[in-house]
């Protein structure tokens, strides 16, 4: 057993299993890459086989349609079709559909984004030039330095999960730029912060992120990569073992930050029941009830994403939140516009206050 | 470059994604991304398999607390890998009589789906049932009347409770009916469908306008603490 362990630790250490993970991922790649322009091709040339298959379906329906009254005596379902007028011949060139450039479906909704783009920008630029800016504290961001404090002054470590979704998800993201300043925070201070994940490419974007911490903390020899680890991709295994780790190392500082579901209670809880000091951010609406009422500090939505600028106190950063509350603007002065139509509608029902409200409804607010 | 390249990868990724919800000539390059992204989540399988396989060889040869958990994990983890990739008790697919492996491993009497249904579904149906137990005890402590808005939660709470149960028809359920409207089960949808929607809508909005933001600040390399901060 030992030598077997040995020989795995020696793999696993050696990176070789990494570069096979990157050759098979590269080569994979290349794999699809290929195999979409061939079915591309395939499909352009497989198309004309199957108009006329298509045309040979409607020749075959129609043919059997006219023929079957007079072998079948029930009624036929299907109302036979005039195949003369159905049948058209598969070498007949077909107007191809003409692809448009833009979705105009969506045009409300690119505006949107454009606006909302401009006032970041706009915001970037002028805290970059100096203007102050005035961010409304956030009581459970100021909390991080204490609840980091407080595991380091009592030997304990520091568990921080960053939820049970991949890397496609925005708030595993912004859950990992929370991990990359409580991490500098802990190196700072000498913690140990454990990071157990629920999916392999968590894992391998928490290290680097930890490992970068640790770096630009001075505190390099202090990283272990051991100890952000992957579990298992199962909700419940999941929850299975980091409740366990809890309920038997019993961590001084939790950190839930990331997209949670039906675990979030499990974890708030059992980390009351320890005693550890919990800070939680998600955006996940239906989860934010629980962990109010079983943490210490909650980072309720919008919270959740701005505490990465907000830790970081750079004005750039800082910048694109002032562009948010410009977008909340809009959103708060469109509202009342909607409110105002509506009450303008019941109220003195004409033709021009109902397109208005409905456009304002239907194409801005996408109701 | 370690942290240049897989910024410049996020911020092409990023806008080729965008692009491909407005652009129809860009649907497949989004497509592609994707792709390329479960691509590269199921390679990354590799590496979280063997931290897993690392973690518990050490905890095993240390001899710590709790090592016979590590071999029932190891173990566990062999036996369903062989048992999926030899596909045993799979039927091969009828499409493809002569292929041996062309069975799916969600076949119906397959080993694996006999570990799934038996095995898995159970003890993850009993970590989901230890959920009641935690909602009574968050419960009993958000409940508790410490201050006027604690007051307020705790009777909206009720309210709620019992307008969506027999016991709010049963309690309430005489009220003449031009006071129809105090009768629990219409307080009770009056307050989820006036306050608690407004209230979800408002964090919703929030939220939205917070992963714009977030993702602007990733697409414009203005926020790289997610490789870890510092400059590029």
């Amino acid at each position: 057993m030992r030598i077997t362990h040995k020989i795995l630790c020696r793999i696993f250490t050696n990176h070789s299993w990494k570069c096979v993970a990157t050759f098979l991922c590269l080569a994979m790649c290349c794999a699809r890459v290929f195999a979409f322009e061939i079915s591309s091709e395939m499909s352009e040339a497989v198309a004309p086989t199957t108009q006329i298959v298509a045309a040979q379906n409607i020749f075959a329906k129609n043919v059997l349609a006219h023929n079957a009254p007079a072998q079948d005596a029930n009624p036929p379902l299907v109302e036979p079709v005039n195949a003369a007028a159905d049948f058209k011949p598969a070498a007949t060139p077909t107007a191809a559909p003409a692809r448009h450039w833009f979705n105009s479906e969506k045009t409300a909704l690119f505006l949107w984004i454009v606006f909302i783009g401009a006032a970041v920008t706009v915001s970037v630029w002028l805290a970059k030039s100096g203007r102050p800016i005035r961010i409304r504290r956030i009581a459970a961001l100021e909390a991080v330095d204490n609840a980091v404090g407080r595991a380091t002054e009592m030997g304990r470590s520091i568990l921080f999960v960053p939820g049970i979704q991949d890397m496609d998800n925005i708030q595993t993201v912004a859950g990992l730029t929370m991990l990359g300043r409580v991490a500098k925070t802990a190196a700072e201070y000498d913690a140990t912060i454990e990071v157990p994940t629920c999916r392999s490419l968590v894992m391998e974007a928490a290290r680097d992120t930890v490992r970068a911490s640790y770096l630009s903390a001075g505190r390099a020899d202090g990283f272990s990569a051991d100890r952000i680890t992957y579990i298992t991709d199962d909700q419940f295994g999941y929850v299975a073992h980091v409740v366990g780790s809890m309920v038997r190392e019993k961590p001084a500082t939790c950190f839930y930050m990331g997209c949670f579901f039906a675990e979030s209670l499990i974890f708030a809880e059992t980390g009351n029941a320890i005693g550890a000091i919990q800070i939680a951010g998600t955006a996940e609406s239906s989860q934010l009830p629980f962990f109010v009422a079983a943490c210490d500090y909650t980072l309720i939505g919008e919270e959740f994403f701005a505490a990465s600028a907000y830790l970081s106190g750079e004005p750039a950063q800082l910048g694109t939140l002032r562009g948010q509350d410009v977008g909340k603007f809009a959103v708060v002065v469109l509202i009342a516009l909607g409110v105002l139509a509506s009450t303008i509608l019941v109220m003195a029902p004409n033709a021009a206050a109902a397109v208005w409200f409905l456009y304002v409804l239907q194409k801005v607010l996408g109701g | 470059m370690k942290r240049i390249i897989p910024m410049w990868i996020a911020i092409i990724g990023g806008f080729a994604m965008m692009l491909s919800s407005f652009v129809p000539l860009a649907e497949s390059a989004g497509e592609m991304f994707a792709d390329v992204f479960n691509v590269v989540a199921a390679i990354a399988f590799v590496l979280g398999a063997g931290s897993l396989a690392k973690q518990h060889l050490e905890k095993l040869s240390r001899r710590d607390a709790g090592w016979g958990y590590s071999v029932i994990t190891l173990g566990s983890f062999l036996i369903t890998l062989f048992i999926g990739m030899l596909k045993i008790g799979i039927h091969p697919n009828p499409s493809f009589p002569q292929a041996a492996y062309s069975g799916s491993n969600d076949a119906e009497g397959s080993a694996w789906s006999w570990i799934y249904e038996y095995m898995i579904t159970p003890l993850t149906s009993t970590m989901f049932a230890l959920l009641a137990f935690f909602v009574a005890s968050a419960a009993f402590r958000a409940f508790r009347a410490k201050n006027t808005e604690a007051i307020l939660l705790l009777v909206t709470a009720f309210i709620v409770l019992l307008g969506r149960t027999f016991a709010g028809v049963v309690l309430t359920g005489w009220f003449p009916d031009w006071a129809s409207g105090l009768r629990l089960e219409n307080l009770s949808i009056y307050v989820m469908q006036v306050f608690n929607t407004a209230g979800n809508r408002a964090i919703m909005i929030g939220i939205a306008l917070g992963v714009a933001a977030t993702g602007l600040r990733i697409l414009f390399g203005i926020d790289r603490s997610w490789l870890g901060g510092g400059d590029a």
